[in-house]
């Protein structure tokens, strides 16, 4: 296991040292946007007077580099700063709304996954059959279109014409946790269709590879069943790039919903980022996207390891 | 007919009788001449025409557009939807615009000018109180007017009370504004979103971080970027709120607001889409209210930059606009005509007999000849984020204007910055003013020679005197005089084109009632459905 241990630790210093370099780049892109604070919240109400005022008060007239070395000090000690416009901790504002979506990508991501292995399976079973050809179809439909045409179909005939969920995901403290997901229903199964066809087809395209091999030749020979020679036999063995396609559709259930959270009007992480953006309120902005790649990072790490502890031959590489 | 031109006649007659000028016989009769029967008629006169009187009660949810994770609390900064809505509905002003577009008392209850207007005095309404149980007082008006003066400030309403000089309390009732010149329209100022009435504190400044106001209804829960939740406000200082509380749900796309307001998510939406408004209209559980607003498209041109210095380019290009087809096609017919003068039909003094100017390529031509000119080549920039459709509204001015020989390269622009880098940088732009309650607060801002956003670079000098007597001018009449020759001016000789003003288009389901008059200062009756509209 130490080395497994040897390779997380490494990974891990790689990955803080990515989020520096990404946390620079995100400054000065935005540093580089047209406008400043102080014009994208006066907007059309900006007179050279009140935006004079408004940049000092808030530190702007400081040369950019100085600003992101500030920033940059708070930040290794914890302390994200405080959003350019409400005065609130980044970490206060972020915090409820990260939670909503990781709700959001773990109610979808317990459908999908399960759902998306055993259509996989199956479908490598069934392989040129009828079923086969119909789930590609429907699967590959959806993530074909874009998730807010999705999101609207979906709204159109199980909200508006047959009204069995609500249309907007909008949330309150008092309620249930049945009401929750009976009202995060609709956002969740959007971004169920558009994860599965991907993992789906991975798990097929793997385990089919490995239906040529001469062991799986042998375990048919010996007459073994044929789903038993997919789970028991081939699947173990086809694990690694399933697993590395999961963990992209994990980060990609956190970091691309904001088109989802716009329609259904979720109060998740990728909304505040954009409006963070139109507003230049960097703290915010610099915050949301380092936990985007935070969680990019994280989460191909745990599917290298994953990928290694299934197959005992990588952790010994020549 | 139709049954729905029938549902939309009676919906009119019952509007006309609701303002009594239609009498329950009048309605009886042309109810059943319009095919309903006498039963049914009867029955539409007491469901539909007999006012009914407000009731208490109920949770009023709202879709509100335009309302941001950055939305704030400081009144200097309110800019979008989102914060004016919210301003109204826990905050209170001096004065307010009425539901006819007239001037009513709020937390001032009366008011009186010296003949000259450079000495204001307000009596303010002692049964105020703030949502902490503190009584509204003179310190209180006179910290929450200088939030937005002085050096310091960062408001955006700092130019509106730029001639006020001292704000004095007399008495424990009354405040005295003292200007550097006459100014009529003080009253009407003081109903500028901006300018709410806040709690102040001892060393002279407002209390706005903690959200307490003197509004009908006071806030619970305030989450930015999802929504706001308030309760009434018991011994609020006048008629009305009616609704025990108040729900405001942040939903910008216009898809989200429509699928709520029909599912029943929410009981009204501060706007629709244009373009399935008529659709909307016809589900029987839903009203929609399109209210012409005083919020005008205009397109300025630099006059001071070839070819815009020649007034005869102007005119040209003021006459190769065909008006009524882009308010057609761009905005389905939810807007009125602009003359290129800034002044509303809403607003008081508004110049009702200056004709019309109406689309003609030959007189364009004609202008253009005047100014020694063939063709004429020019770029005018536009963002959708202005408007939705504000590039097609320009792309279809550039076929009108084709007619004339004139071509008009109409440049998309981004939408990040418009303000910052197109607008007042830009020779000919794309301009959406919000509302103004008088013409002299619209032309001091955009039309006056020295106005920071005098985004024509207009000078005209009869125009700039007119504007100072006018604003001292207490005299309804003369005053009025004043205007109509200043639009005549600015119409002639001025360097906007003003294509047209928009409506308010915005909807409710049917349990929702309201008086017969909506205001046209914002979205859901100025901004006020929370307090004067109810469950019927």
């Amino acid at each position: 296991m130490t080395d497994v241990l040897g390779i997380v630790l490494k990974r891990l210093g790689l990955g803080v040292l990515t989020l520096l370099v990404i946390s620079i780049l995100i400054f000065f892109a935005v540093e580089l946007l047209p406008g400043d604070i102080a014009q994208a919240v006066l907007g059309q109400g900006a007179t050279e007077e009140n935006l004079k005022a408004m940049r000092e008060q808030l530190g702007l007239n400081e040369p950019a580099v100085w600003r992101y070395l500030q920033w940059l000090a708070g930040a290794i000690q914890g302390d994200f700063g405080s959003s350019l416009i409400s005065q609130k901790p980044v970490t206060e504002t972020i915090a409820p709304r990260f939670a909503n979506t990781l709700f959001l990508a773990s109610y979808a991501a317990v459908i999908a996954v399960p759902v998306a292995i055993i259509l996989g399976v199956i479908v490598a079973l069934l392989r040129e059959s009828i079923f086969d050809r119909v789930a590609n179809v429907t699967t590959l439909t959806s993530i074909s279109s874009p998730e807010f045409f999705l999101g609207y179909i979906l709204i159109l005939y199980l909200a508006v014409k047959n009204p069995w969920f609500p249309a907007i995901a909008s949330l309150s403290d008092d309620m249930t946790f049945l009401e929750l997901l009976n009202r995060t229903f609709l956002p969740a199964l959007t971004m169920v269709l558009v994860v599965v066809a991907h993992m789906m087809r991975m798990t097929r395209a793997s385990i089919i590879n490995l239906l040529a091999s001469p062991y799986i030749e042998m375990a048919r020979l010996k007459g073994t069943p044929a789903w038993k020679v997919i789970v028991k036999h081939a699947l173990p063995n086809a694990w690694a790039p399933i697993i590395n396609v999961v963990a992209l559709n994990l980060a990609y259930l956190i970091t691309g919903v904001v088109l989802v959270e716009v329609v259904f009007v979720y109060p998740g992480i990728g909304q505040l980022l954009v409006d963070s953006v139109t507003k230049r309120d960097f703290p915010v902005v610099q915050a949301c996207c380092l936990i985007f790649a935070a969680t990019f990072i994280l989460l191909n790490l745990a599917a290298d390891v994953g990928a290694i502890l299934t197959n005992p031959r990588l952790r010994h590489p020549k | 007919m139709s049954d729905n031109n029938r549902d939309d006649l009676i919906d009119r007659m019952a509007a006309e009788a609701k303002r009594g000028r239609l009498s329950r016989r009048d309605f009886m009769h042309y109810a059943i001449a319009a095919g309903v029967t006498a039963s049914g008629a009867s029955g539409l006169w007491t469901s539909k025409a007999a006012l009914a009187a407000p009731k208490r009660g109920g949770i009023f949810k709202v879709g509100v557009h335009d309302k941001n994770t950055s939305d704030q609390m400081d009144p200097g900064k309110y800019a979008a939807v989102g914060e004016i809505q919210l301003a109204h509905a826990h905050r209170s002003y001096l004065t307010e615009i009425t539901p006819e577009n007239g001037l009513g008392p709020d937390m001032a209850l009366e008011w009186t000018a010296t003949p000259d207007a450079k000495v204001w005095t307000f009596k303010l309404n002692t049964k105020a109180t703030f949502h902490n149980g503190k009584k509204f007082t003179p310190e209180d008006a006179i910290a929450s007017l200088n939030h937005h003066r002085g050096e310091k400030t960062t408001s955006a309403a700092k130019p509106l009370l730029a001639a006020v000089t001292d704000i004095k309390a007399m008495g424990d009732d009354t405040i005295v504004v003292e200007l550097s010149q006459g100014f009529a329209d003080l009253p009407w100022v003081l109903t500028d979103y901006h300018l709410v009435m806040l709690p102040a504190n001892a060393d002279g400044t407002v209390d706005w971080e903690s959200g307490i106001g003197a509004g009908p209804y006071k806030i619970t829960k305030n989450d930015p970027g999802v929504g706001t939740s308030l309760v009434r406000h018991d011994g609020w200082h006048r008629e009305g709120a009616y609704f025990d509380e108040i729900e405001m749900i942040q939903l910008n796309d216009p898809n989200a607001r429509q699928t709520s307001l029909l599912t029943g998510g929410v009981n009204a939406v501060t706007q629709i889409d244009l373009k399935t408004a008529a659709l909307m209209g016809r589900n029987p559980n839903i009203a929609i209210d399109d209210v012409p607003s005083g919020s005008a498209i205009t397109l300025p041109m630099f006059t001071d930059v070839a070819p815009f210095d020649n007034n005869d380019v102007r005119l040209a290009l003021k006459y190769a606009i065909d008006r009524n087809d882009i308010i057609e096609k761009i905005m389905f017919g939810r807007a009125s005509a602009g003359n290129d003068f800034h002044v509303s039909p809403g607003m008081p003094y508004f110049p009702a007999d200056i004709p019309q100017r109406e689309y003609d390529p030959e007189k364009a031509k004609f202008h253009l000849k005047q100014a020694g000119m063939d063709s004429l080549s020019v770029s005018l920039s536009a963002a959708d984020s202005v408007l939705p459709g504000a590039v097609d509204m320009c792309v279809l001015y550039a076929e009108h204007a084709k007619k004339a020989g004139i071509e008009i390269k109409v440049v998309r622009e981004p939408s990040d910055g418009y303000w910052s880098d197109v607008w007042l940088k830009k020779p000919f732009v794309f301009v959406k003013w919000g509302a103004r309650p008088t013409p002299d607060n619209m032309f001091t801002l955009a039309y006056k020679d020295d106005a920071a956003w005098n985004e024509s670079h207009w000078q005209n000098e009869r125009f700039n005197e007119l504007l100072l007597q006018a604003k001292a001018e207490i005299d309804q009449e003369r005053r009025a005089a004043m205007y109509h020759e200043m639009c005549m001016i600015a119409r002639d000789e001025g360097g906007t084109v003003i294509p047209m003003f928009t409506n308010f288009t915005y909807a409710r389901t049917k349990d929702v009632a309201h008086g017969p008059n909506l205001a046209s200062s914002w979205e859901l009756d100025g901004g006020r459905a929370y307090h004067r509209w109810w469950f019927a």
